[in-house]
């Protein structure tokens, strides 16, 4: 079953990264973050924090952009171009199945982030060479903790990548875009409605706000990048937490993907 | 133990609110060794009942066996090679890459895959297409990568649905061939086809199906004896009642 699901992960990948898509977004997000360079020169003081901030909402906006486009395509693509009768009528159960696309596309995000990852601290290193106002050495402003900020921001694209194959089992490619983008909008700004609607407004309207904030997956957690940026503190808790919320509820996506393609009929 | 049994097979297919059914309380079985031809009008329900049989789809009612094990399990279809209709297949794939990758679905080991691959691509003709990938194939070619990946784990049920479709008269013959080469290796067939002639030559054993009911089951020769006249004109006169 393993090299069932690396089969398939594997053949997903390559599927991908022959997608003009793919290679467009990694292409421009690799330019957004060299460009950074322009846009911090342009300014005075503090260059690298512009690099930084540009570069990890590089990761973060490409990164989604793959996670939804092509994770909703994930199942739905197999289906329309009737690709999934050749793997499914082989011995492949459609749970591995489903884990093998879900690692497919996990491959394809983990390949983006790497190379926007080393794209970035490439241009960290680099900007003191480059721009006669900022003083000190290839080593001055590369900073570590921007691994944690591009980890958690991992861990929100394997959520989202999850929301997405769950929409594809069931909907077409472009209502599972709707959805998933959706989901990721919601995900986001609920904390921050539950937060302002504290209490001015009724209890009902309270209620449902607090609803949808607890039943959705809260996106804005993973969000560390100001913190790492501007030197500020992150608990080792806060990582433990945020890393199992976002395995629980991914297992659980997963879980209800899983459920509702097996019964489905592929015809 | 029969290599595939069906009984009661029932589906049916909600369309907007009205209901279709698509093959009704279908009963069959074919033997082991057996070349079994399915025949049947455009919309009678071959293509159904494969995706039945193979799992893709559940049955309103009814079920399906492979070798005794229930259809939507994944180990009933470990002997089992399918061929589906107008095949198409990830086109970023060379033809040895996507043998390679259904091998690999199988559990073949790489030594296996290599070998199988060589034998496959020259039994089918595509020697010289083996690195071409495959959104560069014609549709015979697509057809024939498709016979291959069909046969890449020696299965011993292979499951063909309009396998003839697409060739050119040679590559008609020479499916016609591996069909009987197959049955000689002591494999079970099962083929849905148009194109009756074909299925007259190699078939040991029919099945007639129009409008998801069938109509007419048993071996060729016991059917043209009792009717004298071809299995085409046949097939015509009853299909059209
Ligand atoms: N997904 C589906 N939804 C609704 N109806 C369907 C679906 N698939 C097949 N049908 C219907 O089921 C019937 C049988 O179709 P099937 O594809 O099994 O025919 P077939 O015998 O393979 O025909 P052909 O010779 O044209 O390949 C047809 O009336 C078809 O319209
Ligand atoms: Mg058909």
């Amino acid at each position: 079953m393993m090299r069932q699901i690396g089969a398939i992960a594997f053949n997903t990948f390559k599927g991908a990264v022959h997608e003009r898509l793919f290679y467009n977004l990694l292409i421009f997000a690799i330019v957004m973050v060299t460009g950074s360079i322009l846009v911090a020169s342009l300014t005075l003081g503090e260059q690298s924090k512009i690099i930084m901030d540009m570069g990890l909402a590089s990761h973060n906006l490409f990164g989604m952009l793959i996670a939804v486009f092509l994770g909703t395509g994930l199942i739905s693509g197999e289906i329309e171009r009737r690709t999934i009768h050749t793997v499914l009528s082989k011995p492949v159960g459609r749970t591995t199945f489903l884990m093998g696309k879900y690692a497919g596309l996990l491959l394809t995000l983990f390949t983006n982030t790497v190379a926007i990852t080393a794209t970035l601290y490439v241009v960290l290193a680099l900007h003191p060479k480059i721009d006669p106002y900022v003083k000190g050495d290839m080593l001055t402003y590369v900073e570590p903790r921007l691994l944690l900020a591009i980890y958690m921001t991992f861990l929100e694209l394997m959520l989202l990548s999850a929301v997405a194959l769950l929409f594809s089992t069931f909907t077409t490619a472009t209502l599972a875009t709707v959805f998933s983008l959706s989901t990721y909008a919601i995900g986001h700004l609920s904390g921050t409605i539950m937060t302002m609607s504290s209490k001015r407004v009724s209890l009902a309207t309270r209620l449902l706000v607090q609803g949808v904030h607890y039943l959705f997956p809260n996106f804005s957690q993973f969000d560390i990048k100001n913190q790492v940026v501007h030197g500020v503190a992150v608990t080792p808790a806060y990582f433990g937490y945020t890393t199992g919320y976002a395995i629980l509820y991914l297992t659980l996506l997963l879980l209800i993907a899983s459920t509702i393609f097996s019964r489905r009929d592929l015809g | 133990m029969p290599a595939i049994e069906c009984t009661g097979l029932t589906k049916t297919y909600s369309v907007g609110l009205k209901k279709h059914v698509a093959l009704d309380h279908l009963d069959f079985q074919v033997q082991e060794g057996e070349v079994f031809g399915f025949l049947g009008p455009n919309g009678a329900g071959k293509t159904t009942t494969i995706k039945l049989l193979l799992g893709l789809i559940q049955p309103t009612s009814g079920a399906a066996t492979i070798f005794g094990h229930p259809s939507h399990t994944a180990t009933a279809r470990a002997r089992v090679g399918f061929l589906p209709e107008s095949p198409y297949f990830y086109d970023h794939l060379t033809a040895t890459e996507f043998l390679a990758f259904c091998g690999r679905l199988f559990g073949l080991t790489s030594v296996a895959i290599h070998d199988a691959t060589l034998r496959l691509l020259k039994q089918v003709g595509l020697e010289e297409a083996a690195h071409t990938p495959l959104r560069k194939f014609s549709k015979g070619m697509l057809q024939r990568i498709g016979i291959a990946q069909a046969l890449i784990n020696d299965p011993q049920l292979v499951i063909l649905d309009e396998p003839m479709s697409g060739l050119d008269p040679i590559g008609r013959k020479d499916c016609r061939d591996l069909i009987l080469q197959l049955k000689q290796a002591g494999k079970t067939i099962c083929f849905s086809s148009h194109i009756i002639p074909d299925v007259e030559m190699i078939c040991d054993h029919i099945a007639i199906l129009v409008k998801g009911k069938l109509i007419r089951m048993g071996r060729v020769e016991e059917i043209l004896d009792a009717h004298q006249e071809t299995l085409e004109a046949l097939f015509i006169r009853e299909t059209q009642t």
